[in-house]
């Protein structure tokens, strides 16, 4: 093993590295976007909007995102006529659907969680649903969802490496290229380097989040508990299955 | 570009077939190593000597927060380059994934754990039990009850990751469609759709039943 080729190669890992964050940015973004409108869905009174969105979210969350990746990619575009220019926006498309009917599900529960007193009380008030929701419910049930949130942003940081898979240069992508090289005799080290890179972000990301709760939960008169010091998605578990 | 082709999906069929099979057997591995080592790292942090609960705790985090993709390459690479060109992929993927999984197992039991109550750990002390009975009569019967739903849920996605280890060459269900396609110029859309219709088709009433679990254990233990 040379180190010393490992260093001299690190340049290459500055766009790689961009395209990873990117990746996991967007997918996210969609995924909140995604995640907000199916748990609201799923929140509802009516049949008619709950079961399509129902449906949604057990499809994706019922088969495995590695597949539906490749299906996104490359049989999208035969069965459905749907090309996209970019492999990336397939990528990002088909990890924010994913993620997005996962954490549609901490959604419905954080919402779910809110006292029933509290929906009473804004019907007394004579709230409009949508004044309900903005001002009553959704800041009360939005500290609960950081934490499981955060869980399943660093998951999808940990599952944009799959990009790399459908020819998107992202980081694991780069590895295998630059280690690749003579042969790949001085593979190893490469792949090392970006398991320690990828773990900086995902403590970048719990670390930004663990600041959004605290600053979520002051808005509404909570203080924070004691920070654990400790990265853990346990809390992911509500709405992983 | 392949068209849609509904005499192709007849063909492509026993090969997808075949890479579901692989599938469960990785499940069945890696979920084994998933369910006792997940359970081991629980324990040892709780109970094992300082330096231990550190370096375990320490390491797990490691493995819970970087890409099971990146891991099962660089495990890959350091038993083929290093360590034993003739393991298996099927072998190496299972165990990485076992133990990828096994980070998040032993934080479901970690949560199983803290959940029992003070007071049994006190009478515990007050009769004097010694270790291996408070553990085998008086903890784990109440945190495998605790967790089971929990620890069933992580498996369950574990199962949905198995796909990964396509990249080492573990013959699932993608490989056997890049295989198909290799082979005849066309299938793999077809092989991809059939991947997927199959993945939901097993893991739905898995999930559902894994729910129910969740929710029968919540009424009747607490």
């Amino acid at each position: 093993m040379d180190f010393r080729e490992v260093v001299d190669s690190l340049p290459r890992y500055a766009e790689p590295l961009l395209v990873t964050i990117q990746v996991t940015l967007a997918s996210a973004a969609l995924a909140l976007v995604v995640a907000f409108a199916l748990g609201l869905m799923t929140s509802s009174r009516h049949l008619a909007v709950r079961t399509p969105a129902r449906v949604f979210v057990e499809f994706f969350r019922g088969s495995s995102v590695v597949v539906q990746l490749f299906w996104f990619a490359f049989a999208m575009p035969v069965v459905l006529g749907i090309q996209f220019d970019y492999a990336i926006v397939a990528g990002i498309i088909a990890l924010g659907l994913n993620y997005g009917a996962y954490c549609s599900e901490v959604v419905r529960g954080a919402i779910a969680a809110v006292p029933k007193g509290q929906f009473e009380a804004s019907l007394a008030m004579n709230f409009t649903p949508f004044q309900r929701m903005r001002l009553v419910v959704l800041p009360q049930a939005w500290p609960e969802m950081i934490p499981s949130l955060c869980a399943f942003a660093i998951m999808l940081l940990k599952a944009s490496a799959l990009v790399s898979l459908i020819s998107v240069t992202d980081l694991t992508a780069m590895a295998g290229l630059v280690g690749g090289r003579d042969g790949g005799v001085n593979q190893l080290p490469h792949y090392a380097l970006i398991l320690v890179l990828y773990f900086i972000l995902a403590w970048l990301i719990w670390t930004g989040m663990r600041a959004l709760e605290r600053r979520a939960k002051r808005g509404i008169g909570i203080d924070a508990k004691p920070e654990k010091g400790r990265l853990t998605p346990a809390v992911a578990q509500k709405g992983m299955t | 570009m392949n068209e849609w082709n509904n005499d192709t999906v007849v063909e492509v069929f026993p090969a997808m077939w075949e890479g579901f099979i692989v599938v469960l057997q990785v499940t069945l591995v890696a979920g084994l190593i998933a369910v006792l080592l997940g359970l081991l790292v629980a324990i040892a942090e709780r109970i094992g000597p300082p330096w231990v609960r550190r370096v375990v705790s320490g390491v797990f985090q490691f493995i819970r927060n970087t890409p099971l993709l990146v891991q099962v390459l660089f495990v890959w690479t350091a038993t083929s380059l290093y360590i034993n060109p003739e393991w298996s992929a099927f072998a190496v993927g299972s165990a990485v994934l076992g133990v990828h999984y096994a980070s998040y197992t032993s934080e479901s039991y970690r949560a199983g754990i803290e959940a029992i109550p003070v007071g049994q750990w006190e009478a515990a002390t007050a009769l004097s039990l010694p270790t291996h009975r408070v553990w085998g009569a008086i903890v784990l019967p109440q945190l495998l009850r605790r967790s089971s739903a929990a620890v069933a849920n992580w498996i369950i996605a574990m199962f949905k990751e198995v796909p990964t280890l396509f990249v080492i060459g573990v013959l699932e269900m993608i490989a056997q469609a890049q295989k198909y396609q290799g082979q005849h110029y066309d299938g793999a859309v077809e092989g991809y759709t059939i991947a997927g219709i199959l993945f939901l088709a097993a893991s739905y009433p898995v999930a559902v039943a894994a729910r129910r679990l969740e929710n029968r254990l919540a009424k009747s233990h607490y």
